[in-house]
């Protein structure tokens, strides 16, 4: 019987073309006639268009066409104007106000500089306290906060008292009514009990995605249809977004999206630009290709909001969380919904389970680029931010670091969030206790702020869960009559390996040998199903389930086929080795090639001529159009499961801080996933270190800056952002996982794309304050002039509320 | 008129092969020429569209400027030599190791096998605003933006502002100033000799110019005296990340030691001021004493005197005095 393939490593079907360049990329196709756009950015933070005279630029030769947002564009979301690709009033500095297509990109550059637009500069604000402020000045011409009550969403205007900001003092985080407030118990009773409470002001930046490959992409129309070739996350996801954006038929837009240069949650579902060639290429009549480049990524390309947060938090003298009082006041960008601080809310809980807890936010709209989910979401930026100052208990405490997190890490019967929800698995303390073993943290942490000449070392430990699932997506899988399995896939690949990977569960329950399965995605002529996002860490474990339930779909077909055949009961066939045999006589039976011109033959269920009711329209389309090429394998994940999914990374990290210069030098770093049975495991490798080294630059290096005053983007060039490079990494990181199956889901696998960010990120920040000798700098990032004002005793370059610094 | 960025404008490329040929293109389009080496930094200014010479006048078909000699018991470096080869040089590695150690800091690999040793030193500054396109006073206009009450100025000087508190940003100046090395600069006219350290120039004598070289002139030659070789050198340069970034502060210097006491010294900064500084109050401070601790403490807190923070860098004074400490100590 062929080797299973989960467990396995297996190369992926992207990696030669990765590696010798043929992949191709939204940017790398061209169509006959094409024509390219380029972008006219606002030059101010908040503004209106008065008027825009483009007449020199259409008396250009090459330019062909001008496209703003007086031409139809995306409407509204639950009431709320949604994000255009074009805007007549931007509401950041960068914001795309209109676009040329022309002969080529020379032409339309210099077209852009022909185009006077008179602009009347309108009350900006970049900082949310500032706008919380009475009279403070508002994003938003209606308003400065999203307002939800139930799905009806209306921005408002927001404001806190002078007494509120005087009770606070310059310093520490003043605390108005929120927008968002939960409690579990009451934490005063909860502060009542402890031997120990901590009270900290924090700070977290925000940071841009800065994904290799910007958002670009190209359009053209064919007999009514839109051909779009874009870089998004999720294939299935985007088709269906586009749709809804254009105002059009999913069937009519045909999305090739092969390969992604990184998205980090800035992709999830494609990008408002990509209606600028779309629409451009049907105005035209010509293909349209609109080459996004590094600095417009970096301001259309999504953040990840900052925080400015206050967290009182006490402990027992065993260092069990008695309670957590958080406030968080989320910068909100200029569009959009962003979901972080709630999701910070969640995994502070879920993280130390506190006995009491008060959860109490707000998200304020800047006039700074639109953030978006960014890997882990609101969970990167909460550990980074707590979990130094779990190191500050254990230190007064005078208890292990490794303890107070076992002593508060959740079993099983944990809980997460405001309704406390169960949880579908938790090997959270496994995971550190393999860590401790890996990273060898009883003799490290003895070498806690020891000196090495002017070097002083420093460990630390980042626990890090975050979402790892989601139920009830499709898959859809055909056995052609050339006896292999094709597996069809909606999500995207954006770099996980997941297109492969998740397949694996279709091929093991067919027992197919992996060199007989193809995998097809990427392009949605090629009759994609229905699919998760590829956001939230959802995809393994939704498609597992889902390719597990289409493969058993496929193999009961294979059964009935064989049992009509040969005689019997279906139950008395199994499936191996490309054949469906009797299981008591292996030698009677067929192979797969025969049992798919049988199906084609029967037609009805086993051809997808007929299809079960509960599967998306998506599905149903492409399945349709399968129908008579080979044995379909489709269904709805229907397994259902008790509890939310999350998975867990445990990051390890020893630093040196040289004393006299602030330079950190992160030596040893080492993560250990909870994300329950592995299914490939160099990939998954690659998911703790990638997501880590991301977030050692969310630590240390990485900056997001605006100039106050005139409320423009400083650090907008890769160069000044600094994201971490390869010299900023350790030669050499471990990882481990704990390997044991989530009992709520049929293969036992977990998403793990997210949780090793904060992990990375939280484990290096406690690092570093155990090298400072347990000094709580409580901010991000830990740049050198931070660190070396701290050491010093120098005035530190920023106030702790100083926000886009 | 609107802006655009991140795409180069069409112009004339001139590729002479010849230092006469380029000097005659240079005199030919005067203010409206700009002279290409390895591209780094003017390839920035071109596709942001800031910078907009008529005529573009690469010098990498020169050999004349190309290549690492010895002369004497000092060297003569090319400056349309690559980054690399300066690391790499046996001559400049074994007897004018703070060059090399210098050099191997700038940026990247890919970085350094394009960049030259004479564009790292003439290279612009990196301030913020002013590469943004802001109408700044170096860009002809008439405030500073990074000075002004709210600016973000962490990475500004703290000494020698005039209008201007930007920064240089090159690497290998300091490493210059410190071995004492002569830029030779030329233009139709005939050729000038500067030492290094009036080579880089402040804005209190020209707001938009980093060095002395004006339109028409070219740096034709380094010239490495012998009188440092095979010194005690000490370069440090600290930074947010370890690759591809800006110093915040650098050091350099070459120290003779003899029967545990400093003969001569010569240090230098960069990354503090609107050119790379020497210390000479420091490097007075230090001859005739033992290269100690307390001696580096004692430098460092010569070199900081007089130091002016802005709003967000007085963490520079910290760093540059225990820079200068490091560089004076001999090894812990």
């Amino acid at each position: 019987m062929a080797e299973r393939a989960i467990g396995r490593d297996i190369a992926p079907p992207d990696l030669r073309a990765k590696i010798t360049g043929r992949a191709r990329y939204a940017e790398d196709f061209r169509a006959e006639g094409m024509l390219f756009a380029k972008l006219l950015l606002s030059p101010m933070p908040h503004c209106r268009v008065r008027r825009i005279d483009v007449s020199a630029a259409l008396a250009m030769e090459g330019v062909v066409d001008i496209l703003t947002a007086d031409d139809p564009m995306m409407p509204e979301i639950n009431g709320v104007a949604a994000e255009a690709a074009l805007t007549n009033e931007p509401l950041y500095e960068g914001e795309p106000v209109l676009a040329v297509a022309a002969v080529d990109e020379t032409t339309a550059a210099d077209a852009i500089e022909a185009i006077r637009v008179d602009f009347e500069p309108l009350p900006f604000v970049v900082d949310p306290l500032d706008s919380l402020r009475p009279g403070g000045p508002n994003a938003r011409t209606d308003g400065n906060i999203q307002w939800r009550e139930g799905q009806t969403r209306e921005i408002r205007e927001f404001k806190w008292t002078d007494a509120d900001f005087d009770a606070a003092g310059p310093d520490r985080l003043p605390m108005g009514e929120p927008q968002d407030e939960w409690n579990i118990g009451d934490v005063e009773d909860g502060f009542a009990d402890a031997d120990l409470v901590l009270e900290e002001t924090l700070l977290h930046q925000s940071l841009s995605h800065h994904p290799m490959e910007p958002r670009s992409c190209m359009a053209y129309w064919q007999n009514g249809k839109l051909y779009l070739h874009s870089s998004t996350q999720s294939t299935a996801r985007t088709h269906a977004a586009l749709a809804n954006r254009l105002g059009m038929d999913q069937a009519d837009i045909v999305l090739v999206t092969e390969f992604c240069g990184g998205g980090f949650g800035s992709k999830i579902s494609g990008a408002p630009i990509t209606d600028v060639p779309a629409v451009l290429s049907r105005k035209t009549g010509r293909p349209v290709m609109l080459r996004v480049t590094r600095y417009e990524e970096n301001y259309i390309g999504r953040a990840r909001p900052g925080f400015q947060a206050l967290a009182k938090m006490g402990f027992r003298n065993d260092g069990r969380v008695t309670a957590i009082d958080l406030f968080i006041v989320q910068d909100a960008g200029s569009y959009g919904s962003s979901g972080d601080f709630r999701t910070a809310g969640t995994v502070a809980s879920l993280s130390y389970q506190p006995e009491n807890m008060r959860f109490r936010a707000v998200s304020v709209y800047t006039n700074t680029p639109p953030r978006s989910a960014q890997r882990a979401p609101g969970g990167a930026q909460i550990v980074a931010m707590l979990e130094p100052i779990m190191d500050k208990a254990a230190r007064e405490l005078g208890i292990d670091r490794l303890d107070i997190r076992r002593v508060n890490a959740p079993g099983h019967d944990g809980w997460a969030g405001a309704n406390q929800g169960s949880l579908s698995s938790c090997f959270a303390r496994e995971a550190l206790d393999i860590g401790a073993e890996v990273f060898g943290w009883e003799e490290r942490s003895r070498l806690s702020a020891t000196r090495r000449g002017t070097k002083s070392i420093g460990v630390g430990i980042g626990v890090s869960p975050f979402v790892g699932g989601s139920r009830g997506m499709d898959g859809l899988l055909v056995i052609r009559p050339d006896g292999k399995l094709y597996i069809h896939q909606g999500i995207g690949n954006l770099g996980t390996h997941s297109i492969a990977d998740t397949g694996r569960a279709a091929a093991d329950v067919l027992g197919m040998d992996w060199n007989d399965c193809e995998i097809v995605w990427g392009d949605t002529s090629r009759n994609l199903p229905w699919s998760s996002s590829q956001s939230g860490s959802q995809t393994t474990h939704a498609h597992t389930r889902a390719n597990h339930a289409a493969g058993l779909d496929a193999k009961a077909k294979l059964q009935e086929i064989a049992a009509g055949a040969l005689g019997g009961s279906p139950d008395a066939y199994d499936c191996a080795d490309g054949r469906v045999f009797q299981s008591s006589n292996p030698g009677r039976g067929m192979s797969f090639a025969d049992a798919a011109r049988r199906a084609i033959d029967m037609g009805g269920r086993y051809s997808g001529h007929e299809l079960p009711e509960d599967l998306n329209a998506m599905t149903v389309r492409s399945a349709t159009n399968l129908a008579g090429e080979g044995l379909i394998g489709v269904a709805r994940d229907n397994y259902g499961g008790e509890g939310g999914v999350w998975s867990w990374v445990m990051g390890f990290a020893q630093v040196e801080v040289d004393v006299e210069t602030g330079q950190v030098d992160l030596t040893e770093y080492t993560g250990v996933t909870d994300c329950g049975t592995v299914l490939h495991p160099r990939s998954l490798g690659a998911q703790i270190h990638g997501g880590a080294v991301q977030g050692f630059g969310q630590a240390r290096s990485q900056k997001w800056v605006f100039d106050p005053q005139w409320g423009v983007a400083l650090a907008k060039r890769f160069y000044t952002a600094r994201p971490p490079g390869i010299l900023d990494v350790p030669l050499e990181m471990k990882w481990a996982a704990v390997d044991l199956p989530d009992p709520q889901t049929p293969v036992g696998a977990k998403g793990i794309g997210e949780p090793p960010v904060g992990a990375g990120a939280a484990a290096v920040a406690s690092a570093v304050a155990d090298a400072l000798g347990g000094q709580c700098l409580c901010r991000t990032p830990l740049t050198t002039d931070v660190v070396i004002a701290a050491l010093t005793g120098t005035e530190q370059p920023y106030r702790p509320l100083e926000t886009h610094v | 008129m609107a802006v655009i960025r991140d795409m180069i404008p069409p112009c004339e490329l001139f590729q002479p092969a010849s230092i006469g040929d380029a000097l005659n293109l240079l005199d030919q389009y005067g203010e409206d020429s700009w002279v290409l080496a390895g591209g780094l930094d003017s390839f920035d200014w071109f596709k942001d569209r800031i910078k907009r010479p008529e005529a573009i006048v690469d010098l990498g078909g020169i050999e004349e400027l190309k290549g690492i000699q010895a002369d004497g018991d000092g060297l003569v470096i090319g400056p349309m030599t690559s980054l690399t080869e300066v690391t790499t040089h046996p001559d400049v590695v074994g007897r004018f190791g703070l060059l090399a150690q210098a050099a191997a800091l700038v940026a990247t690999p890919q970085i350094r096998n394009q960049g030259t040793i004479g564009g790292n030193l003439s290279q612009d500054t990196r301030c913020w605003y002013y590469r943004g396109g802001w109408p700044c006073y170096r860009a002809g206009g008439n405030i500073c933006y990074a000075s002004a009450p709210k600016a973000m100025n962490a990475e500004h000087c703290v000494f020698g502002a005039s209008r201007c508190v930007a920064v240089n940003p090159s690497d290998t100046a300091p490493a210059m100033i410190a071995l004492d090395a002569q830029m030779v600069v030329t233009n139709s006219s005939g050729e000038t000799v500067y030492d290094a350290e009036d080579f880089f120039i402040g804005p209190g004598i020209d707001i938009e110019r980093m060095t002395v070289m004006e339109p028409g002139d070219l740096l034709t030659s380094i010239r490495i005296p012998g009188t440092w070789a095979g010194a005690d050198f000490y370069f440090e340069k600290i930074r947010d990340r370890q690759s591809w970034d800006f110093s915040l502060v650098t050091v350099a210097s070459a120290i003779r030691t003899s029967g545990g006491t400093i003969q001569d010294a010569r240090i230098s900064v960069n990354g503090v001021a609107p050119y790379p500084m020497r210390l000479d109050g420091a490097e007075r401070a230090v001859i005739g004493q033992a290269p100690s601790d307390d001696t580096g403490i004692g430098a460092g807190d010569i070199a900081i005197r007089r130091a002016q923070p802005l709003r967000h860098n007085a963490y520079k004074l910290p760093l540059m005095k225990n820079l200068v400490r490091r560089a004076v100590r001999a090894e812990v």
